[in-house]
């Protein structure tokens, strides 16, 4: 039986290390046939165009301009049709220990023929990264939250994120425009973008940056509290007790 | 000409130097100071004194300088203590005529005797601690502090070229050529002994070679600029000093972005000083590229190796620009 054609798509911000990899997986071609379906030139580009084109392996290159690639790799995971992802890095072993990345394949430019050819085969086996593998080997937040649609990768800037909500399954993301469901947990949300985000309640999350003040509630019989005043957003949030201390501090910074 | 130049063991300092000049006169100062603090009690008297000191003090002093600036290639060519002796002979003539003059309007403070006596210490004193200090520095420390200085070029430009020439083997063997010749080129220069100095239109071709390299992988995305019309191509500068710059430039200021992005290269003459300034696009957000600081720290130290407080770098952001500024002496390739 002839082995299926591979689905290959290259991401990579210099040209002439795209022209370089499909020569090398057309010289390959005999012993692994593949199909280049796509290539992209920014992280963004990447996250945008993949979808549609059902790759089955994803060449990406760590460093690049717009998007670097270990955050491509996270927000692609999320789709029905995720590809297996082999990195690319021109960087050195030690740089690469730096990012984390030992625990995921990569390959080091200039790239060979055979670990190519080895990497491929590997990557058709092992299938898409698990998202937990990639989000520990991310030393740095997301610049982006996605919300993925069924082969759209929808993706929001977390600088226009005014707050996060944990709903029953799903978290809610507010921006001034729009409110979005995006499936993480909240505590890892807050562990990962700690700088930008303060916990006023048990299940929510708002920026820091977004904060204007705070109105004292009391409503029928409950016991008084505060509510946080958001820019941008009618939404009055209650503050628990329990984070009253912190959040307060937010008040006078602002 | 090289670094030795500056470094040889007992020589008589480069009195048209800003730093020796800034050395001398903080010196001198700092003793006249400390003995009149040693020598009144109380604050207030000794401020007093240290006025009517400072009033005797610095027109000697300033003059001394003076001819010493005037002189200086002169001396310069006297054997160590020969000039010694000569630095020793003009602050006793010039305190001897300061005091004379002083003496003629009927305002000397002390003895004639006693004025020379301060005056040939206080010169023997500086010469000394000049002296300690070129010998801290010896031929030695500095070529050691030099080579650990030698400039490195990021690993990564490296790999990327590579990768970018074995592109161009198959479609366009000629272009491969030509870039393997310049990554040569480029290679040469890091690899040589970084402590000879180098004419300016050396580094300019060197600046060139390395954007062909550049323009190679990131095409379209990397304009250069080149305003060098009023650069003086004779100046001699140690190598590879516009260089770690100008790949500064493209990484922080091209390779993260996703567009075009423009960088100017401007090197004049400005009088007697070579300035060169390096502007790229300002791309916040650049935490996670390290190394900036580095480079600039090497060239600056090794700038100050060779010019002493003559040459200046600077940075800043201008609007949505990131500029670095370089000035040293003008110094002509000896004709």
């Amino acid at each position: 039986m002839p082995e299926a054609t591979l689905r290959v798509f290259i991401a990579d911000d210099e040209a002439p290390a795209r022209e370089r990899l499909k020569e090398l997986l057309g010289d390959l071609a005999s012993a692994l046939p593949t199909e280049v379906v796509g290539e992209a030139q920014n992280g963004l580009e990447a996250v945008e165009r993949l979808p549609q084109t059902r790759a089955q392996v994803l060449l990406l290159d760590i460093e690049m301009p717009g998007m670097r690639g270990l955050e491509v790799a996270r927000h692609l995971s999320g789709l029905e049709l995720a590809p297996a992802v082999i990195f690319v890095t021109a960087h050195d072993r030690y740089a690469v220990e730096a990012f984390e990345l030992n625990a995921l394949d990569y390959l080091m430019k200039p790239v060979r023929a055979s670990r190519l050819a080895a990497a491929l085969g590997k990557a058709r086996d092992a299938g898409p990264p698990a998202r937990e593998q990639l989000a520990k080997a991310s030393a740095q937040a997301r610049e982006y939250l996605s919300v993925t649609e069924r082969n759209r990768i929808h993706l929001v800037p977390v600088r226009d994120v005014v707050y996060l909500r944990a709903e029953l399954k799903y978290v809610t993301l507010r921006t001034r425009a729009a409110e979005h469901l995006i499936e993480e947990s909240l505590v890892a949300l807050e562990r990962e973008f700690a700088e930008r985000f303060v916990r006023v309640h048990r299940n929510c999350l708002v920026a820091r940056s977004a904060v204007r003040g705070f109105e004292r509630a009391a409503e029928g019989g409950d016991e008084p509290h505060w509510n946080v005043v958001l820019e941008g957003v009618p939404e009055r949030l209650p503050v628990s007790r329990r984070q009253w201390a912190e959040v307060r501090l937010l008040a006078k910074d602002g | 000409m090289s670094i030795k130049q500056n470094f040889t063991a007992d020589a008589l300092p480069d009195f048209r130097n800003l730093g020796v000049v800034a050395r001398i006169l903080l010196g001198v100062n700092a003793l006249a100071f400390a003995a009149v603090l040693v020598a009144v009690p109380g604050w207030d008297a000794a401020l007093e004194r240290i006025l009517l000191v400072a009033a005797r003090l610095e027109p000697a002093l300033a003059m001394t300088l003076a001819v010493l600036f005037a002189l200086s290639p002169a001396l310069g060519r006297l054997r160590y203590w020969h000039g010694v002796a000569a630095v020793v002979a003009l602050a006793l003539a010039v305190s001897g005529m300061l005091h004379a003059a002083s003496a003629a309007v009927g305002d000397a403070a002390t003895g004639l005797p006693r004025t020379l006596a301060l005056a040939a210490g206080a010169a023997l004193l500086v010469l000394a601690y000049l002296r300690l200090l070129t010998r801290a520095y010896s031929p030695a420390l500095a070529e050691a502090r030099l080579q650990a200085l030698q400039s490195r070029i990021r690993p990564h430009f490296l790999f990327n070229s590579l990768n970018a020439v074995l592109s161009l083997i198959r479609r366009d063997p000629r272009r491969a050529e030509q870039a393997l010749e310049d990554l040569a080129d480029l290679f040469r220069v890091l690899m040589q002994d970084n402590r000879r100095f180098v004419p300016l239109a050396d580094e300019i071709a060197l600046l060139e070679r390395y954007v062909n390299l550049e323009q190679l992988r990131l095409g379209a995305r990397l304009v250069v600029a080149w305003e060098l019309e009023t650069a003086p191509r004779d100046a001699m500068m140690p190598p590879m000093v516009l260089q770690p710059l100008l790949e500064n430039a493209i990484y922080h200021g091209i390779e993260p972005g996703t567009g075009e992005g423009r960088i100017v290269v401007h090197i004049a003459r400005r009088g007697a000083r070579v300035l060169a300034r390096i502007d790229n696009p300002y791309i916040e957000e650049q935490a996670n590229r390290a190394g900036n600081r580095m480079a600039l720290e090497n060239i600056r130290e090794r700038l100050q190796l060779f010019f002493d407080a003559e040459a200046r770098v600077e940075t800043r952001v201008a609007g949505a620009r990131y500029v670095v500024e370089i000035e040293m002496p003008y110094r002509a390739a000896h004709a």
